[in-house]
């Protein structure tokens, strides 16, 4: 465009040729039309000696010429002007070849020098502007950050009254967290850091929608940039997963077939050898044949974790303490291919339905799916009678606000400290459950989906006290790993082998994974005050299925009065007992079962009769309700 | 939980032969690989709450230590008896079903759907068929990728289905995979 428009103007002078050479230099001609009189280049200022001087003088030259087009354009008209004009911007440039100098020379010396002088005066007055305004500039923005401070108290009752300013908080915010990353240069002098903090805290649960207690718990975990990236995490939902079947179909298939359907997805990760992740859909992804013949299972990408730290082989005795919906359940079966045993247990009765419904259409047949109270399974299931066992605790829930929002104004510390009281009981009880002694396993899993550390380390942290249990790696290499100390707490230094899993780290909800491994079966009786024992749950002695009361409170008595020393001979027992609990249980069936069942056929006859009875009355019950019927 | 007496046995039996055939001795005779034990145990049947359950013996042993209330589900649930005292075979026995099923239908792509919205099989989206089905038959329905997708009683013989109109009814329908969305509560 630019040679066009010059071409015009020289009138005459221009040809055709030179629109050749200038097509080349098309481009850095009309980006360099504005005032960029002392950052040209070489080749700037080349273009402009070719375009201003005669063809002939064009054509010997070859080399490119720079940006002065602006300086030209605005000298309008000034044909005999514009070589001198050239010739005093050729000098002040710097790095111009001396060609192009010499040409330009050669053809009009002699009235060059006053315009020369004025040519000069005007570039260097331009560029002095140019420095001035880049000054101007940069000092604004030094001012603007130093100008930046915290609203004082009456601006804060003054915000109170109105209704929130959005984007007047988010500035406020973005500022507050810039300040704190540099505190030292940014910070307003007279203003502490905890003031700074407790804005932000304000400022990020009324733009953001959380309550003061959780804004406040994750403001003392992360780091402020840190935390902005939590938070937003959080507005947005993780992607949808799906977990192959193995049991029935193969992750290569399953996504075929699903691609066929429309479905756009994608292998998980490389850490995982059966889960896909979903982009987007067609046809609703949880209501396709293969969903309804037990093909996959959909499932958030963190809840594979547990499981996997888990490892369950084959023929091992297996409970999952809170199983529903059944996701994991059903993860746990198609690792053992169907084989040993799973107990699968859920304390509310609302979910047992979708539990067993699971189960049932994914085709796990090694499941007794009971429902109980987690603290009241070591008294059904025995003490030291499994190998693994999941415990993914009822939790706060403050890792997946992400599909529920409502965590972010419902939780309180009380709610916190409930929720950690549960999960160490429970992480107690599963501990209880599991032999210390078994060939293959000896290993619990326990999971939340929470970030609290009330509620992850701490508990963890009780149990390696109370109980002779260890943390083993979970094998989850690419998490990050839980705390060690945190604010005044102190834990044991082996809980940096537990992970953490963050959404805007890892793209997963919030998650907590510990595996703890039993050393042996019995618990640690420390020299303090005895009553502390008593509430724990029965001694490793009694295999509860079958045992004698009597002899359980021997049992703990025993504990009760001697010291540690005993604890050796306790394993003994334990370990024998163990063995022999299955041994002593039949015969304390036999001893119970002194009275004598009539035989199977008069139980047929009984129940047949009752059947019957149920017929007429309900029969009865039919004939009686359309009389009524017929009477309305 | 108890063993099923004689006459829930063979409704249950009965029930099982019009789909399996002879093959029933298969189902009852499967070795079973659940358990902790090494050897492979056999299956059994159970009955609890109204419900019959195909269980393996290592299983039912181990479940006899949880009280009757409390015990929600063991192994498969393959029918319950109503009130009435009729035994129905549920959605939940398919797999079973299906591996030992001596009448099959494969139906077409299109009426898959139908299907697992609990219409009956039309003539019109019958792919393929086995032979020798006679009226009253269990027949297990498959998609056409060898899916099973439910079962149901065979309406017709073989050569009346070949005389029927495209919107006869082939087979009909018993219990289907879809039941596992649209009537989870139920099952």
């Amino acid at each position: 465009m630019a040679p066009v428009v010059l071409n015009k103007k020289r009138g005459k002078k221009w040809q055709k040729p030179p629109l050749e050479k200038k097509q080349r230099k098309n481009d850095p001609f009309v980006e360099k039309r504005s005032k960029t009189e002392e950052i040209s280049n070489d080749s700037d200022s080349d273009i402009e000696n070719e375009e201003v001087k005669d063809p002939q003088e064009f054509e010997d030259e070859g080399e490119e010429s720079g940006s002065d087009t602006g300086s030209e354009l605005l000298s309008d008209g000034d044909d005999p002007l514009a070589d001198d004009f050239l010739r005093g911007s050729d000098d002040e440039e710097k790095g111009r070849d001396s060609d192009s100098g010499s040409d330009s020379d050669s053809d009009s010396d002699s009235d060059v020098s006053d315009i020369e002088k004025k040519s000069r005066a005007i570039d260097e007055e331009r560029a002095r502007e140019k420095e001035e305004a880049l000054e101007e500039m940069q000092l604004n923005i030094r001012e603007e950050s130093d100008e930046f401070r915290l609203p004082t108290k009456e601006e804060i009752e003054e915000e109170k009254q109105q209704p929130p300013d959005l984007p007047n908080l988010q500035r406020r915010i973005k500022e507050i967290v810039r300040v704190l990353s540099n505190f030292k240069d940014l910070s307003q002098k007279g203003t502490s850091r905890k003031e700074y903090v407790q804005q932000l805290k304000l400022d990020l649960g009324s733009y953001y929608g959380y309550n003061e207690f959780l804004i406040g718990a994750l403001v003392e975990m992360f780091p402020p940039v840190e935390l902005m990236e939590l938070i937003e995490s959080f507005e947005k939902p993780r992607p949808i997963c799906l977990r192959t079947n193995t049991l029935k179909t193969r992750r290569r298939d399953l996504a075929d077939v699903l691609i066929n359907r429309g479905v756009n997805l994608d292998p998980l990760s490389k850490w995982s050898k059966v889960g896909l992740v979903v982009y987007d859909s067609q046809v609703p992804i949880g209501a396709t044949p293969e969903y309804m013949a037990g093909f996959y299972m959909l499932q958030s990408a963190s809840s594979f974790l547990p499981v996997m730290a888990l490892a369950p082989q084959e023929k091992e005795r297996v409970i999952d303490m809170a199983a529903a919906p059944g996701g994991k359940t059903t993860y746990i079966a198609a690792l053992m291919k169907n084989t040993g045993l799973i107990y699968a247990n859920e304390m509310k009765a609302s979910r047992l339905k979708s539990l067993t419904a699971n189960l049932h259409r994914m085709g796990v047949t090694n499941t007794i799916v009971c429902n109980y109270d987690g603290n009241e399974l070591p008294k059904v299931l025995g003490l030291n009678t499994v190998d693994r066992v999941l415990l993914d605790a009822p939790c706060s829930g403050t890792g997946v606000i992400s599909k529920d929002e409502s965590v972010k104004t419902s939780k309180s510390l009380e709610d916190i400290q409930k929720c950690s009281y549960l999960q160490k009981q429970l992480i107690l009880a599963a501990i209880d459950m599991v032999d210390a002694n078994s060939k293959s396993g000896g290993y619990i899993v326990y999971s939340t989906c929470s970030i609290m550390v009330t509620e992850n380390e701490a508990v963890i942290d009780y149990a390696l006290k109370k109980r002779d249990v260890k943390l083993v790696p979970c094998g989850l290499d690419f998490g990050r790993q839980g705390f060690v100390r945190f604010r005044e707490h102190r834990f044991h230094p082996s809980l940096e082998k537990t992970r953490r899993f963050y959404p805007h780290v890892h793209n997963m909800d919030g998650f907590f994974v510990a595996k703890l491994k039993k050393m042996s079966n019995s618990k640690k009786t420390s020299a303090g005050p005895q009553p502390s024992e008593t509430v724990e749950q029965q001694t490793p002695e009694s295999n509860v299925s079958n045992g004698d009361k009597k002899t359980e409170e021997n049992s703990e008595q025993v504990l009760m009065k001697k010291a540690t020393t005993k604890a050796k001979d306790l394993k003994k027992k334990t370990s024998g007992l163990a063995e022999n609990g299955n041994v002593e249980s039949p015969s304390n069936e036999k001893r119970r079962k002194k009275r004598k069942f009539p035989s199977r056929e008069e139980i047929s006859k009984v129940r047949e009769e009752k059947r019957k009875t149920l017929r007429e009355k309900v029969s009865s019950k039919k004939a009686g309700s359309k009389d009524k019927g017929n009477e309305k | 939980m108890r063993p099923l007496d004689e006459a829930e046995t063979t409704a249950v039996f009965e029930k099982l032969f019009k789909f399996t055939g002879n093959n029933l001795k298969n189902i009852v005779e499967n070795p079973s690989h659940e358990g902790p034990d090494p050897n492979p145990g056999r299956y059994c049947f159970r009955l609890h709450k109204n419900r019959v359950y195909y269980v393996s013996e290592s299983l039912v042993k181990r479940a006899t230590n949880i009280a009757r209330p409390k015990l929600v589900s063991l192994g498969t649930c393959i029918g319950k008896f109503t009130h009435g005292g009729k035994f129905h075979l549920t959605i939940q026995a398919l797999s079973l079903v299906a591996a030992n099923a001596r009448h099959k239908v494969w139906i077409k792509p299109t009426s898959e759907m139908s299907f697992l919205y609990g219409n009956h099989v039309l003539k019109g989206g019958l792919g393929r068929i086995t032979d020798s089905i006679a009226p009253g038959d269990g027949v297990v329905v498959y998609s056409m990728s060898d899916v099973p997708l439910g079962f149901g009683v065979a309406a017709k013989s073989m050569q009346d289905c070949r005389k029927l109109d495209p919107n006869g009814i082939v087979v009909l329908h018993q219990s289907d995979i879809g039941e596992y969305l649209r009537m989870e509560d139920e099952l």
